[in-house]
């Protein structure tokens, strides 16, 4: 037995080594954080391979985000309930070969932008003479996403736009204008809704498109029956909009077949993506749900199947506001990305970084959740993140905005927040139960993330050196090759903030190439196509989406970095319809269109 | 007669089984209620952050007791006191990463065995471990803040079965009398700073103040020992808490507490202190 003084002094020593030791934790992780300082645009090219600067103003783009005014009775909450609808989705909506801008605003009576790329580095917002400007008008609800979509196979990508109300689906005519035609459409009156995306689940060629709600349909935000709308619970709530499956009929008209699909669910849908994650050649559909667990649906071409408590990745519940895939360790598989909320000494929810586990795949396919391991953990109150080769060194990286609700810089509500998120669902399920705001911020004046991948299961946050300085409340991200360059542009939209257009520049050494699919047997817009580029006795996939992210759609054309090599072996194009194509030895630095083989 | 006393017999048995299990001086009831909390919430609604993390916090837990009561004590603790740390630990503590739970078990137990004043430690074990955690490594680590679903049912029977074996350990006043000067603090908040009372009351609905009211302010080893002062401290340590809550400290239970349970302690370490030493001469005289 040891009762001597030597020994208890030692246990003391011991003792208070432990008690301190988080703050030599601390110290460490501070040593690491003085790495990220600003570097110039040199520097940073030389360091890291890119860098990114602001040119929004320069591409005459003006665009600043309004949130909505929504019913008085939610007034002393306000700014966090009307805390999303800055979204941007990317289109070539004229088919002149560069991509265009759509993005949302979501003050009533205010007009979403479709800027168009005029070729010369600017762009001009023609929304208005297409007729997709006026969208927020008072009684029918405010935007709070918009993807693309060409659903009738006519060549041009038409425009669904959801709102927390009427959702809209608008035909392309031939890029000379849109023409509404959501009441052919069968669309329902009123949708709360957050999330939506273009797939072809069943495989006949026709793109069909799944909405996500939020606060449950029969809300209206302006007019509210009673102020027990809220989530009637933090981690596990229920009491959300319904989901919709909106199978395309080929004639203009859409029938919801969600109940018929196997979706069925009330939880609070934030994001939502599809890719075929067992190689079924079927696009399995992932949601991410604010106050709850995620959902992953597998699907086999007719049915959906709940597969995310099987899978691992809808047992702890977080606040799940994003869903991008990215084959990040570029193994021809997919990781998925759930932004959620953390907050020094409130909330640390962490990121999940959903990694197939070795050894399952198909219907055994398990997910662990990495994000710690990979350095993609904390992020703040995350939202919007998307999946690219910001360097084109042959590895994806991670862009990943942030920020809820930044008003007064001294004064937080993260106090008030906690205690009634702490509390019984009957209490936070009414607004009227919510301690007032007050014009103070919630996680607001956040800086942003730009992980840079180093390929050894590391990221590493580069976001300061490159030039992303920014502290707005983030909200959408969109990579883009904006002016057909061979490099990922990132365009930004904040809530109650400017849109951004990042452009970035990267080390000419670094090679890459674009593909442009067109589908003819598969939906023409080639979503849920899957590209393989094999190179250096690498692989790396991607799917073409129809939105992803949070309130985000990407560009359509995949865009792969290869690094410093000369040559690419193949690129395998696995098409919709289940036919594979195969380019030998395409050229480097080049977009490459390919359309399906009849 | 023996066929009805057979039963009545069986019954007297069962009775005492019964009254033994819920007697203060079964020391494993508080670990087998801490343990239904555990189980039931992980299974209804996944309250655990992972096995793995609480596991780490438990094993953390045990094998520290283990360890310095065989060093310091001389003979092999018993664990049910620092099963309940771990297992504390293992619910409280929110953080994505591993260390914290198993350094803040280990401090918890070490506690224990460091900080003492004539013989006694003085601070909850768990409440000084995530006390320190919370104030030192914010970054990293936070507390359960959230509810077990969305049910009353839940929260009413732990509640119910909470009281039942806290009133069978003679630990319910302590309980009660905290519980109503939080409703009253409740109130007076409320009325001071404006905020709807439900929001002021939310907190004590929610899971962490489960724990916090059936095994932190409860236990025996860091309680005064007179009934009404026990009241009296845990009447303070809501006071405290209602001080801290108005400067906004998101933790203020835990703090109030880390603040007032030692100073209580010490106090009656040193009046017992006081009390003891006219008789010294007597002793050294005779």
């Amino acid at each position: 037995m040891m009762r001597g003084l030597p020994a208890r002094i030692a246990l003391a020593i011991v003792f208070a080594a432990l008690v301190l030791s988080p703050l030599f934790i601390k110290q460490l992780a501070a040593r690491r954080a003085e790495a990220k300082t600003r570097l110039n645009a040199e520097t940073a090219l030389a360091r890291h391979g890119f860098y990114l600067q602001e040119v929004s103003r320069a591409a005459g783009v003006n665009f600043v985000h309004q949130a909505p005014t929504l019913d008085q009775r939610l007034n002393h909450i306000m700014p966090q309930v009307a805390s999303m609808g800055a979204a941007v989705s990317i289109v070539d909506f004229d088919r002149d070969g560069w991509p265009d801008i759509y993005v949302t605003t979501s003050k009533e009576g205010a007009k979403n932008a479709l800027y168009r790329n005029m070729h010369d580095g600017t762009f001009k917002d023609v929304a208005e003479e297409m007729g997709i400007a006026d969208v927020n008008r008072p009684g029918t609800g405010v935007s709070m996403g918009a993807v693309w979509g060409d659903y009738d196979n006519d060549g041009y990508e038409d425009l669904l736009l959801i709102k927390w109300g009427k959702p809209e689906l608008f035909h392309n005519d031939a890029g000379h204008g849109f023409t509404r035609v959501t009441d052919q459409a069968g669309l329902p009156p009123w949708i709360n809704a957050n999330t939506a995306l273009w797939f072809d689940y069943d495989g006949d060629g026709l793109l069909d498109f799944f909405i996500g709600g939020y606060y449950s349909e029969d809300v209206d935000l302006w007019h509210l029956k009673t102020t027990k709308m809220m989530p009637d619970s933090f981690e596990y709530a229920k009491n959300g909009g319904r989901k919709y499956l909106f199978h395309n009929l080929g004639n203009g008209r859409f029938q919801e077949v969600s109940d018929k699909a196997g979706i069925n669910s009330r939880r609070w849908a934030l994001a939502a993506a599809a890719a075929d994650l067992r190689g079924t050649g079927h696009p399995d559909l992932f949601i991410a749900n604010d106050y709850g667990v995620s959902e992953l649906y597998f699907n086999d071409g007719k049915q959906f199947h709940d597969a995310g408590e099987e899978t691992g990745v809808g047992f702890a519940p977080k606040s799940g506001m994003n869903a991008s895939f990215g084959d990040i360790l570029n193994q021809g598989r997919y990781a998925v990305y759930v932004s959620n909320i953390s907050e020094d000494g409130v909330l640390i929810q962490g990121n999940n970084l959903w990694m197939p586990r070795e050894g399952t795949s198909g219907n055994n396919l398990q997910y662990e959740n990495l994000a710690r391991d990979f350095g993609v953990e904390l992020g703040g109150w995350s939202f919007g993140a998307q999946f690219g080769d910001l360097n084109n060194d042959g590895l994806l990286d991670l862009y990943l905005t942030n920020g809820y609700v930044s008003l007064d810089r001294d004064r937080d509500y993260w106090y008030d927040f906690s205690k009634i998120a702490g509390g019984h669902s009957t209490i936070i399920s009414d607004a009227k139960n919510w301690p007032a705001m007050e014009g103070r911020s919630l996680s607001g004046y956040q800086t942003k993330h730009v992980w840079l991948n180093d390929g050894s299961g590391k990221f590493i946050d580069v976001a300061q050196a490159v030039g992303v300085t920014d502290t707005y409340d983030g909200r959408a991200v969109a990579l883009v090759d904006l002016w057909n360059r061979g490099v990922l542009d990132v365009v930004v939209a904040n809530q109650r903030g400017p849109l951004l257009i990042y452009k970035n520049t990267v080390t000419p050494e670094n090679k890459w190439i674009e593909v442009a699919l067109e589908g003819t047997a598969s939906n023409r817009s080639a979503i849920g196509a899957e590209v393989t580029v094999f190179w250096n006795g690498q692989q790396q996939v991607q799917e073409v989406s129809g939105g992803c992210g949070f309130a985000a759609q990407n560009q359509r054309r995949l865009h792969f970095g290869l690094g410093t090599t000369s040559q690419v072996d193949a690129v395998v194009i696995r098409w919709p319809s289940g036919k594979t194509q195969t380019l030998e030895k395409p050229a480097l630095d080049e977009i490459h269109k390919v359309k399906e083989p009849s | 007669m023996s066929q009805q006393s057979v039963p009545l017999a069986a019954r007297t048995s069962q009775a005492l089984l019964w009254r033994r299990f819920f007697s203060p001086e079964n020391r494993y009831l508080a670990p087998m209620f801490i343990t239904c909390i555990l189980v039931v919430g992980h299974l209804s609604f996944g309250i655990l952050e992972s096995y793995w993390k609480t596991g780490i916090a438990i094993v953390s837990s045990l094998l520290t007791e283990l360890i310095l009561g065989r060093l310091f004590v001389g003979k092999w603790p018993n664990l049910a006191s620092a099963y309940i740390t771990g297992i504390s630990v293992g619910i409280l503590v929110r953080s994505p990463a591993f260390w914290p739970y198993a350094i803040c078990a280990i401090v918890s137990i070490m506690s224990k065995y460091v900080l003492r004043v004539k013989g006694h430690h003085i601070w909850n074990p768990s409440n000084f471990g995530i006390s320190v955690l919370l104030f030192l490594a914010p970054e990293t680590v936070a507390s359960l803040s959230i509810q077990w679903g969305n049910y009353l049912l839940p929260m009413v029977v732990i509640w119910i079965l909470g009281s039942i074996i806290i009133w069978r350990v003679r630990r319910f006043h302590i309980t009660g009398t905290y519980v109503a000067c939080f409703v009253v603090f409740a109130f007076l908040r409320s009325y001071l700073t404006g905020s709807p009372w439900q929001s002021e009351i939310a907190p004590i609905t929610g899971p962490m103040y489960q724990l916090f009211i059936f095994f932190m302010i409860t236990d025996p080893k860091t309680t005064v020992r007179s009934k009404l002062w026990q009241c009296v401290v845990v009447a303070i340590v809501a006071l405290v808490e209602m001080i801290l809550r108005l400067s906004q400290v998101v933790y203020a239970p835990f703090y109030a507490l880390f603040l007032v349970g030692p100073a209580a302690m010490l106090i009656q370490i040193w009046m017992d202190s006081r009390r003891a030493s006219p008789a010294a001469p007597l002793r050294a005289a005779a």
